[in-house]
C-alpha cells in the first residue's frame, strides 16, 4: 500500500515540481535573466486566489484565474520596472549586468513578499480547491484535488509544449534562444519577443502558485524555499532546458516523497539537495543542459 | 564607468575610522551595539567584495562560510569548553576547509552554476544544524557559556579593531598582484591564462582568503551574541544581506561594504516602529541605489565623472 501511496503522492508533487520550474528555466532559456523573484510571484498567484475565495467572496475558479492574473500583472511589472531598465542602462558593464538583475529580482522579490505579509498578514494559506471530495485509487485514498493538480501540471506543460514546438511563435521563441541578434536580422523586433515571453511565463508561474495554494497552501514566507526548490530543480535538469526540468522535477520530487514516507519528513529536502551538487560536480550543465560558455 | 581615486578613497577611510575610533567618547551604549553587529557585517561584505568584485564569481553562500566558522566555535566552547581564542582560530580554519571542500570541484563551473551551488550548500547546511539538533541546538539555536566582553565600550573597540585589521589586509590584498590577477581573470579568463596565470589557483586563493575572514568575523560574533543561530548567521536572507551591503556600497572597493553594511544594519533599526514594512523600506532604498546609481555609496561620494565615455 505504502508503494502505491508513494507512488502517486508523489507524481503530484512531481507534477507541480516541473510545473513551478517550467516558467523559470523558459524565462532563461530565452532572455537568459535568473529570476529571482520567481517564488514571490508564484506566491502572489496564491495569496491573490486565496483573497479572493476568503476575502472577497469570490467562487474558488473566478478567484483562482483572478490569481493567475495578478501573476502575470506581476510578471511585466518585473521586466518593465526591473529588467528592462537593467538591461538598457550604460551604468552597468555587460559582465556585471548578470548579479546586477539577480540582485535587482532578489530586491524585487523581497518587496512583493513584504507586501504581501503588510496586506494579508504572513499566516499560512490555502486556495479553495475547485474539486472537493477524495478517490480511492489502487486502496489509497487520494483527494479529488490531488489528482486535479496533477492534471492541471500536465495539460499546462503540454499546452506549453506544443506552443514552443509546433507554432511560429514558438519557433521565434527558441531562435530567440539560441541567437537573439539572428532573430532581429529575420525582422523580428526583440523587445516584443521578451514580452511575449514574459506573459508566457507569467501565467506558467500563475497556474503554479495557484495549483500550489489550493495542494499544499502557502505563506508569504515561502517565497525563499520555493524560489530554491524552483532553483534546484532548473540547474539539476540543465539550465534553459524544458524537459530536462521535468526529468529533474520528477527525481527531486520522487527523492522527497521516498525520504518523507521511508525516513522522516525531516530529511525531506537533504538527498535532493545532495543529488544537486553530485551531478553539479559530475555533470555540470545538468541532465540535459547546453554547455556554458 | 565611473572610477574612484585611490587618494579619495584612502582620506575618507582614515576620516571614516578617525570618526570610529572617538565614537565611544560621546555615543550611547545603544549605537555602540549597533555598529558593533555593523563591523562584523561589514567583514563579512568585504570577504564577499573580494570574491566577486575582483574575481567575478558570485558566491550567493556567504553564509555558508560564515556559519561554518561560526558554529564550529561555538560548538566547542559549548561542548569542549575550549577557550575563546582557540574557539576563534578553529573556527576560521574550519571556514578555510570548508571554503576548499566548496571551491575545488565548484570554481570548475562558470557563471550562475558556481553561484548556484554556493546557495545549495548554504541549505545543505543549514539542514544538517536543524537535524544534528542535540549537538548544534537546532532551529532554536547554540548558546555559547563564554562571551568576549560585556562591556559595550570594549565590544566595540573589539570589533572595530578586527575590522580595521581585517579591511587593511583585504584592501591590501585588493591592489597586490593578486587583486590585479584577480581583476584580470573576472574580465576575461581565457586571456589571462593565456599570459600564464593560473586562473584555477588564484580564484582558490581568494576563496580561501574569503573564507578565513567570513570565518573569524562569524566566531567573534557568536561570542558577541552569547548564541549562534541558523536565523542570524546562516539562512539564505542574511546571505542576501551581505551581498546587497556590498553592492550598495559599492562594489569592487572592499571598503564601501563597510559603509553598506552600517547602513543595512542601521536603516533596519531605525525603521523598526514600522513593524513589517521596515523590511520593505529597506529593500526598496537598496533596489532604487542600485537602478539609479548602480556604482553604489562610495562612487556617489567619491566618484569622478570620465568625459570620454
Amino acid at each position: 500500500m505504502i508503494i502505491w501511496q508513494i507512488l502517486l503522492d508523489g507524481f503530484a508533487v512531481s507534477a507541480l515540481y516541473a510545473l513551478g520550474a517550467a516558467g523559470f528555466t523558459l524565462i532563461f532559456g530565452v532572455s537568459g535573466v535568473l529570476n529571482l523573484s520567481h517564488g514571490a510571484l508564484m506566491v502572489t498567484a496564491a495569496v491573490v486566489a486565496w483573497a479572493g475565495g476568503a476575502v472577497w467572496g469570490m467562487d474558488s475558479l473566478s478567484a483562482s484565474l483572478l490569481g493567475i492574473f495578478a501573476c502575470l500583472l506581476g510578471s511585466w511589472l518585473t521586466y518593465f520596472v526591473i529588467i528592462r531598465p537593467l538591461q538598457k542602462t550604460k551604468a552597468i558593464a555587460k559582465e556585471e549586468r548578470e548579479i546586477f538583475i539577480l540582485t535587482g529580482t532578489l530586491l524585487w522579490g523581497i518587496l512583493i513578499q513584504e507586501l504581501l505579509a503588510y496586506f494579508f498578514t504572513s499566516n499560512a494559506k490555502s486556495v479553495n480547491p475547485i474539486f472537493e471530495g477524495v478517490n480511492l485509487i489502487q486502496g489509497v485514498r487520494i483527494p479529488s484535488n490531488e489528482v486535479f493538480t496533477a492534471v492541471v501540471c500536465w495539460g499546462t506543460i503540454a499546452l506549453l509544449w506544443v506552443l514552443v514546438n509546433r507554432t511560429t511563435l514558438g519557433k521565434v521563441l527558441l531562435a530567440a534562444s539560441m541567437n537573439a541578434r539572428g532573430v532581429t536580422l529575420l525582422g523580428f523586433e526583440l523587445s516584443w519577443i521578451y514580452v511575449t515571453v514574459w506573459s508566457i511565463y507569467g501565467l506558467l508561474a500563475g497556474v503554479a502558485g495557484v495549483s500550489l495554494g489550493m495542494f499544499l497552501g502557502v505563506s508569504s514566507y515561502s517565497s525563499g524555499p520555493l524560489m530554491a526548490s524552483a532553483f534546484t530543480i532548473v540547474v539539476l535538469g540543465g539550465l534553459g532546458s524544458i524537459s530536462g526540468s521535468l526529468i529533474a522535477a520528477y527525481a527531486v520530487g520522487y527523492l522527497e516523497t521516498l525520504t518523507a514516507y521511508l525516513i522522516s519528513p525531516a530529511y525531506r529536502t537533504i538527498p535532493s539537495l545532495i543529488l544537486l551538487i553530485v551531478v553539479m560536480y559530475v555533470r555540470p550543465q545538468g541532465i540535459l543542459g547546453r554547455r556554458s560558455t | 564607468m565611473n572610477r574612484i581615486p585611490k587618494s579619495r578613497l584612502i582620506i575618507l577611510a582614515i576620516v571614516f575610522l578617525g570618526a570610529a575610533y572617538t565614537l565611544p567618547f560621546y555615543a550611547k551604549a545603544y549605537l555602540l551595539g549597533l555598529l558593533t553587529v555593523a563591523y562584523y557585517f561589514g567583514i563579512f561584505s568585504m570577504s564577499w567584495d573580494l570574491l566577486f568584485g575582483y574575481a567575478g564569481e558570485v558566491n550567493f553562500g556567504p553564509t555558508f562560510l560564515i556559519g561554518l566558522g561560526a558554529y564550529t566555535a561555538g560548538i566547542l566552547n559549548n561542548q569542549y569548553g575550549l577557550a575563546i581564542g582557540w574557539c576563534i582560530i578553529v573556527g576560521s580554519i574550519s571556514s578555510v576547509l570548508g571554503g576548499l571542500i566548496l571551491a575545488l570541484p565548484a570554481l570548475r563551473l562558470k557563471g550562475p552554476y558556481f553561484g548556484l551551488t554556493t546557495l545549495v550548500a548554504v541549505l545543505l547546511l543549514q539542514n544538517l544544524i536543524v537535524v544534528m539538533a542535540d549537538v548544534t541546538g537546532g532551529e532554536i539555536g547554540l548558546t555559547v557559556p563564554d562571551v568576549i566582553a560585556i562591556n559595550d565600550v570594549s565590544n566595540y573597540y573589539i570589533a572595530l579593531s578586527v575590522m580595521t585589521v581585517s579591511g587593511f589586509i583585504l584592501y591590501s590584498l585588493a591592489h597586490s598582484r593578486l587583486g590585479l590577477i584577480l581583476e584580470a581573470i573576472g574580465q576575461n579568463p581565457v586571456e589571462t591564462a593565456s599570459l600564464g596565470f593560473n586562473v584555477t589557483k588564484h580564484k582558490i586563493a581568494a576563496f580561501v582568503v574569503s573564507a578565513f575572514f567570513s570565518g573569524i568575523a562569524g566566531s567573534f560574533l557568536v561570542f558577541y551574541f552569547g548564541s549562534a543561530s541558523v536565523g542570524t548567521l546562516i539562512e539564505v536572507s542574511v546571505g542576501v544581506q551581505v551581498i546587497i551591503a556590498a553592492v550598495l556600497g559599492g562594489r569592487r572597493t572592499i571598503l564601501g561594504a563597510v559603509l553598506g553594511s552600517i547602513f543595512m544594519i542601521s536603516a533596519t533599526e531605525a525603521l523598526r516602529p514600522l513593524g513589517t514594512l521596515s523590511t520593505f523600506v529597506v529593500s526598496l532604498v537598496a533596489l532604487a541605489v542600485i537602478m539609479i546609481a548602480p556604482g553604489g555609496f562610495l562612487d556617489l561620494l567619491l566618484g569622478k565623472k570620465e568625459s570620454n565615455l
